[in-house]
């Protein structure tokens, strides 16, 4: 009979390499718990009604609130969604429907990788010199567009991906039935991939929501309301947390800086877990 | 027995590779047509032309004429979306829209005609029973076509192909991906089939062409060997090729 080999060293190597890989996603967990545990315990004590209600307030001046660089944020984020989601869904649906021009598809995926790997501070930069300086201002609309190209091409390759899913016989049998191609890609292809886009949009929106150094550059920020979103300096949330973090010797301020950064991390959160179980939904669905 | 369909001297390439060689088969009206042979024939390639879905890439190409009641479909001014109302595919994995049973099978009326609300309904219902269906989703019209089970998948699509009142069916081994009872289902269905349309079916299973189809064509490495009435070719093929598969020697 052929001599068998020791089992033991087979099982041990098993072993270590369960081992180590639980670690690292311990490790990988632990931080995140980590980075929530420190923003809720130094935040928690900012939370007050007035907090959430009130505008921000000058240096030295009490009762400030973050309401006016929430409201801020969320014109900005919307703004940007408004400017980079159709432009970057229909490019990735070329990206993804259209591989007939396989050259121009591949430069077209090139650059938007390239454009990925930019330092967001390069986009606040570019959007700078193009728009705020031509235009005289800081504007949250400007703020917009630098946010917009940087979600641009995050969504445009997640629907590409997203589409690049959608089986083939799929499109074949709304073709097969005498449908158009737009109609085939629009009706039926977006409509399988749906989620999968919505998810896509909502991602890169809490991703750039809480992007910081294109905004230095072009919302800036103002205590004020922010109602002349297209000409003036805007209030906003990751401003107003490097500001009150970096640039103040209030203790106060300092507090509402890590109330702050608690309300942006509940709200990525939220952004994150609500897109969990949108995609939970699907799989039921099926 | 008529004729409805005429392939003449069909050539197909996948770019510089070519795939069919002079294929010329006579499809009789309303009757089942088989299509079989060995994996990589061009069985499939071959059906794929009768609705034009081949175009969708770029690389693929056709020569010569098929003509559906004396007209070339191939020719650049027959409207392809016309085409493709007249000649029904169904595939080899079912796929149901992402929307309702109902509105799988109303997209293709709505497309196509101008029905109201009442006649929309009333023509689902039709399709829906057409396709042996109805019963089994008549209480659940407005649950997604993605919840059923793969043989009622399949059989929806056929709902949804026949909802267009095509006069052609084509189907790619609509029966390879579903489970046996399931199966049974499906080609009773196209006996009923049979009656209203022209059946065109690719399988992979000899036995499922012995049993339901009326005439049989052997494809090997692109060419049509034999085509014959199914009975004959299955009890008395004329070419060895044609035999040796059969009995099951190769593919």
């Amino acid at each position: 009979m052929t001599k068998t080999r020791s089992i033991l060293p087979r099982k041990l190597k098993d072993l270590a390499i369960r081992l180590f890989s639980g670690a690292a996603v311990m490790i990988a967990v632990g931080m995140m718990l980590w980075i929530i545990f420190t923003v809720v315990h130094y935040g928690y004590k900012a939370m007050s009604v007035s907090f959430f209600t009130n505008p921000s307030r000058p240096y030295g001046i009490a009762n400030g609130g973050i309401a006016n660089a929430l409201l801020g944020t969320v014109f900005i984020t919307l703004g940007a969604a408004i400017i980079a989601v159709p432009p970057a869904i229909c490019a990735g649906i070329y990206l993804s429907e259209y591989k007939d021009h396989k050259k121009l598809v591949n430069i077209l995926r090139f650059s938007a990788n390239v454009m990925m790997g930019l330092p967001s501070v390069l986009v606040g930069l570019f959007t700078y010199i193009i728009i705020v300086i031509p235009s005289g201002n800081f504007s949250g609309f400007s703020a917009s567009i630098a946010l917009g190209i940087i979600m641009f091409p995050v969504i445009m390759r997640t629907t590409e991906d997203m589409l690049a899913m959608v089986p083939y016989a799929l499109r074949e049998s709304a073709l097969a039935l005498g449908m158009t191609r737009t109609r085939t890609t629009l009706r039926i292809v977006c409509l399988s991939a749906k989620k999968g886009l919505i998810t896509g949009v909502l991602l890169s929106l809490s991703r750039v929501s809480g992007e910081t150094a294109p905004l230095l550059f072009t919302a800036m920020f103002a205590d004020s309301w922010p109602f002349d979103f297209f000409s003036s300096p805007t209030a906003n949330m990751p401003v107003l947390i490097t500001e009150y973090a970096t640039n103040s010797p209030f203790a106060a301020m300092h507090q509402a800086g890590w109330g702050a950064a608690l309300v942006v991390t509940a709200l990525v959160l939220i952004v994150n877990l609500s897109t969990r179980i949108i995609f939970r939904e699907k799989k039921h669905g099926h | 027995m008529a004729i409805k369909i005429e392939a003449r001297n069909i050539n197909f390439f996948y770019g510089a590779h070519q795939a069919l060689f002079d294929n010329d088969l006579q499809i009789a009206e309303k009757m089942i047509t088989a299509v079989i042979g060995p994996s990589g024939c061009g069985k499939s390639t071959h059906l794929r032309i009768y609705n034009r879905i081949f175009e969708l890439y770029r690389e693929q190409r056709v020569e010569g004429e098929l003509l559906i009641d004396g007209q070339n479909i191939l020719s650049p001014n027959v409207d392809v979306l016309e085409l493709r109302r007249k000649v029904g595919m169904i595939f080899q994995r079912p796929t149901p829209f992402p929307m309702s049973v109902f509105d799988n099978v109303a997209y293709p009326l709505k497309l196509h005609f101008k029905l109201s609300k009442n006649e929309t309904a009333e023509r689902v219902e039709q399709a829906l029973r057409g396709a042996s269906i109805w019963d089994e989703v008549k209480d659940k019209l407005k649950s997604s076509g993605l919840a059923l089970s793969g043989g009622q998948q399949q059989r929806l699509c056929i709902a949804r192909a026949i909802a267009a009142e095509p006069e052609v069916l084509l189907m790619d081994e609509p029966t390879s991906a579903i489970d046996p009872v399931a199966t049974l289902k499906i080609e009773e269905l196209m006996e009923e089939l049979k009656k209203k349309f022209t059946v065109m079916i690719v399988t992979h299973n000899m036995q499922q062409a012995a049993r339901i189809s009326d005439f049989t064509a052997f494809f090997f490495e692109g060419k049509i060997i034999e085509f014959g009435e199914t009975q004959q070719i299955f009890t008395n093929p004329r070419n060895p090729k044609t035999e040796e598969y059969i009995t099951g020697r190769f593919g």
